[in-house]
């Protein structure tokens, strides 16, 4: 079969996908860079085509709960934000780690702190891989850098998010909601069954028949050494996952001395310093980690294994992941930090002339 | 082959449609493409520009600073990107409400009066098209079927019968394209 | 003993979607009562596939101790949201929320009403107590003007603090509220009534009627810092001028 070619907008592809990978609902609030996701929904009706239900809801904190309801039923339900929004909806995602429910979250990424700036950032990464509300959890985090990606991780994140029962975040920015590329669709897979959900999904509340006991979703647990043990299983649950589902993409690291690492955007950007210093004769690689988390850590520690003299993160932020890429490394090579803020973007030259400086 | 191009004008003037429909023309003959508009506030009856990459190869970053071919279609677009088109690139405007012309002596100029062209065939709707065939006889990076092909991609169904006037706008931009300077 | 402890002499007995757990309720207090009830119609109405609860942060957080359905258990405010979400995915099931005055109308007043507004095929039961409980007495946006708790210790300031909200009236405004009333549930007249309307909103939900809200006036023994049966006599004194029983919506229209 001819491979169908798109040209669509990232927040376009993420809520086309999201479709095709069998979403049953999709709850969200307005807010800019992101209103395409909705506003692509609500005209392309897609409970004409599969049933899914796409509904407006009066702030992000309604939307969050909302995820969190349908979720509780085994439904593959999602919504979609920006940081301010996201923020708002952390409320509901410590509940959905807590209580151990599938989801998939969206956040294209505004830059802050507080209402900040329209313009593309990636100033939320802390909250994004360190849990983002309270309590100690993690949620799997995935760093689309083009159009195509953010479709296929509308279908990854949603299976990784049934897999360990968790939530799953698109971690996108402006840059790549905004633009349009070139993207594959991913075939019409259909919405789970009720059937499949009891059988499945045998933990979903859908109605307590008389051959099982009656399932509760909650993350209450008033008894501390047993909210201790739950803690203590969400952390096996996040070490299987370090283990098995690390994501990342490496270009011209063979042989190089220094190497950027960079996620979603700036690795897009990145990449281009390489072309630019490759073609001035330095041997500059790049690591994109796919996911944040979980991150990258052996494939870190194997560059460093490998001499690598020097490695600079790239980040719309004041530098966060550094402070993950630091902590592999633990002081046995040089590790520097550029980037903008703001909604700045950093330039390819930029970038360049940033790793010259660390050699 | 790899081309980086920035369209800049009013908001209304349809820059990000050209650059859409230019983009969907790269679809369609199967390279790679990115389209990265300036979105935000700037966008409600301000300056609009969109940076089109059209390529056969994986493109790296969507966000460039300096363009082989830069498309402006007023002042202060002009003002803006003139010095970011690269030594040996391209620059075409409109006259129309540019009263200060470019002065860069290093790259290829052309003009192009799609303005008043589009005004005086009363084709005001197909403006972009006429200015997007002038780039085209200038840079010919996508073949006519292709551009047949992007303009039934990216416009909805229902207004797919203003193809051949889309079309027809593109012939009369070809024909309308002066070269100012040649480097 | 044995000889009268047959089935035909009973009066009174566990409901039957009840789970063994015991109520951890304090004495006097109207949410067992109501827990009762609301299990009482979903079994007689032979409901409990179809049950999905939503419980509300507050005393009636363990909800889902007693109640033998399947249950989530929601953050504070937001049991509405859910029930949302719940009622659109799957149409068919009998979807409910109980709520306490803090959760439904403090934290979940924006998440109540929006529910409300698009109505919602849901049943939402409010139980006011004019006050905190789990957290230990607080002012409730119910409390009555003048009333103590341990965060108005001198009296609600109607000047400073607001008045008693009376978001049952508001909501019935509300195009999408098919039905709205008021009960209690501390004598065995006042059940029998509330059991009704409790039917009917369950009736209604079956029937896809809309939303149907079912707010019941109770004591708080301990956080009105009264015996049971003070309490009691408090609630009819105090509470039902503000709180007037009764209808407000039937069948989608105002009745008064």
């Amino acid at each position: 079969m001819q491979k169908e070619f798109k040209l669509m907008k990232g927040n376009e592809a993420v809520a086309e996908a999201a479709i095709r990978a069998g979403c049953d609902g999709y709850f969200g609030y307005p807010i800019t860079p992101q209103s395409e996701i909705m506003e692509y929904l609500m005209l392309e009706q897609p409970e004409k085509r599969t049933g899914m239900v796409v509904l407006q809801a009066e702030s992000e904190v309604a939307a969050i709960n909302m995820v969190y309801g349908g979720a509780g039923c085994g439904k593959r339900v999602m919504t979609s934000s920006s940081s301010p929004g996201i923020s708002l909806k952390q409320e509901g995602i410590s509940y959905m780690a807590g209580a151990e429910l599938p989801c998939l979250l969206v956040n294209i990424v505004r830059g802050g702190p507080g209402l900040g700036t329209i313009q593309p950032s990636q100033q939320d990464y802390f909250q994004s891989v360190k849990g983002g509300g309270h309590g100690d959890y993690r949620v799997i985090v995935l760093a689309p850098a083009s159009v195509q990606e953010m479709a296929d991780f509308a279908v990854l994140g949603f299976d990784l998010a049934f897999k360990y029962r968790i939530p799953t975040l698109i971690l996108s920015d402006g840059i790549i909601g905004q633009m349009m590329e070139k993207v594959v669709l991913p075939e019409q897979r259909p919405r789970f069954t009720e059937e499949e959900i009891r059988k499945n999904t045998p933990w979903a509340t859908v109605g307590k028949t008389p051959d099982r006991e009656r399932n509760v979703i909650s993350s209450l647990n008033l008894i501390a050494c047993n909210q201790e043990a739950h803690v203590n299983d969400l952390k096996k649950k996040y070490d299987t996952i370090e283990e098995n589902e690390v994501r990342y993409e490496t270009y011209q690291c063979d042989d190089a001395e220094h190497v950027i690492i960079a996620y979603g955007s700036s690795a897009r950007i990145s990449r281009k310093a390489v072309d630019l210093l490759r073609a001035e004769g330095r041997k500059v690689g790049l690591l994109r980690p796919i996911t944040l988390f979980p991150f990258p850590k052996k494939q870190i520690s194997d560059l460093v294994a490998k001499k690598v003299k020097g490695f600079l993160t790239v980040e719309m932020s004041l530098g966060q992941m550094v402070e993950d890429v630091k902590l592999v490394v633990n002081g046995q090579t040089k590790v520097e930090h550029y980037g903008r803020v703001g909604g700045s973007i950093p330039t390819p030259e930029e970038v360049a002339d940033a790793v010259k400086s660390i050699m | 082959m790899t081309e980086e191009i920035i369209i800049a004008g009013f908001g209304g003037q349809g820059v990000l449609s050209m650059g859409k429909i230019l983009a969907y023309s790269g679809v369609m003959e199967n390279k790679e493409v990115t389209w990265m508009p300036s979105y935000g506030p700037e966008m409600r009856g301000g300056t609009a520009n969109v940076s089109v990459i059209i390529s056969d190869e994986r493109i790296s970053s969507p966000i460039i600073n300096t363009f082989d071919t830069a498309i402006v279609l007023n002042q202060p677009s002009l003002d803006k990107f003139e010095e970011a088109v690269k030594p040996g690139g391209y620059l075409l405007y409109d006259p129309n409400g540019v009263n200060t012309p470019p002065t860069r002596k290093d790259i290829n100029i052309y003009s192009i009066e799609a303005a008043a062209k589009a005004s005086e065939l009363g084709l005001a709707k197909v403006f972009n098209m006429i200015v997007l065939g002038g780039f085209l006889k200038i840079k010919p990076i996508v073949g006519n079927e292709f551009i047949r092909k992007g303009l039934e991609a990216s416009l909805p169904e229902r207004h797919h019968h203003l193809i051949p006037e889309n079309e027809k706008a593109v012939e009369i931009g070809k024909e309308l394209v002066k070269e100012v300077q040649k480097v | 003993m044995s000889s009268i402890a047959k089935k035909e002499n009973l009066v009174y007995q566990r409901p039957a979607l009840r789970t063994e757990k015991e109520y951890s309720f304090c004495p006097g207090c109207g949410h067992g009562t109501v827990h009762n009830i609301i299990l009482e119609v979903i079994e007689e109405m032979g409901l409990q596939e179809k049950a999905i609860g939503i419980t509300p942060v507050g005393c009636a957080v363990l909800a889902y101790e007693f109640m033998n359905i399947d249950m989530q258990q929601a953050a504070h405010g937001r049991a509405p949201a859910l029930a949302t979400a719940i009622n659109r995915m799957m149409p068919d099931k009998a979807v409910f929320t109980y709520q306490g005055d803090g959760d439904l109308a403090a934290i979940g007043t924006a998440e109540t009403i929006h529910a409300c507004n698009r109505g919602e095929n849901i049943v939402i039961f409010f139980v006011n107590n004019g006050i905190y409980g789990m957290t230990g007495g607080q002012m409730a946006p119910t409390t009555l003007p003048g009333m103590p708790s341990s965060t108005s210790p001198y009296g609600r300031d109607v000047e400073t603090m607001g008045g008693p909200m009376k978001i049952t009236e508001m909501i019935s405004q509300l195009d999408g509220v098919y039905m709205s009333t008021r009960q209690a549930a501390h004598t065995p007249a006042y059940v029998r009534k509330l059991k009704k309307a409790i039917r009917q909103a369950f009736e209604n939900q079956q029937a896809r009627k809309g939303l149907s809200f079912v707010e019941i006036v109770t004591n708080c023994a301990s956080g009105w810092k009264k015996t049971p049966t003070d309490a009691n006599k408090w609630l009819e004194e105090n509470m039902f001028p503000v709180y007037p029983l009764g209808d407000i919506k039937i069948d989608g229209k105002l009745v008064k």
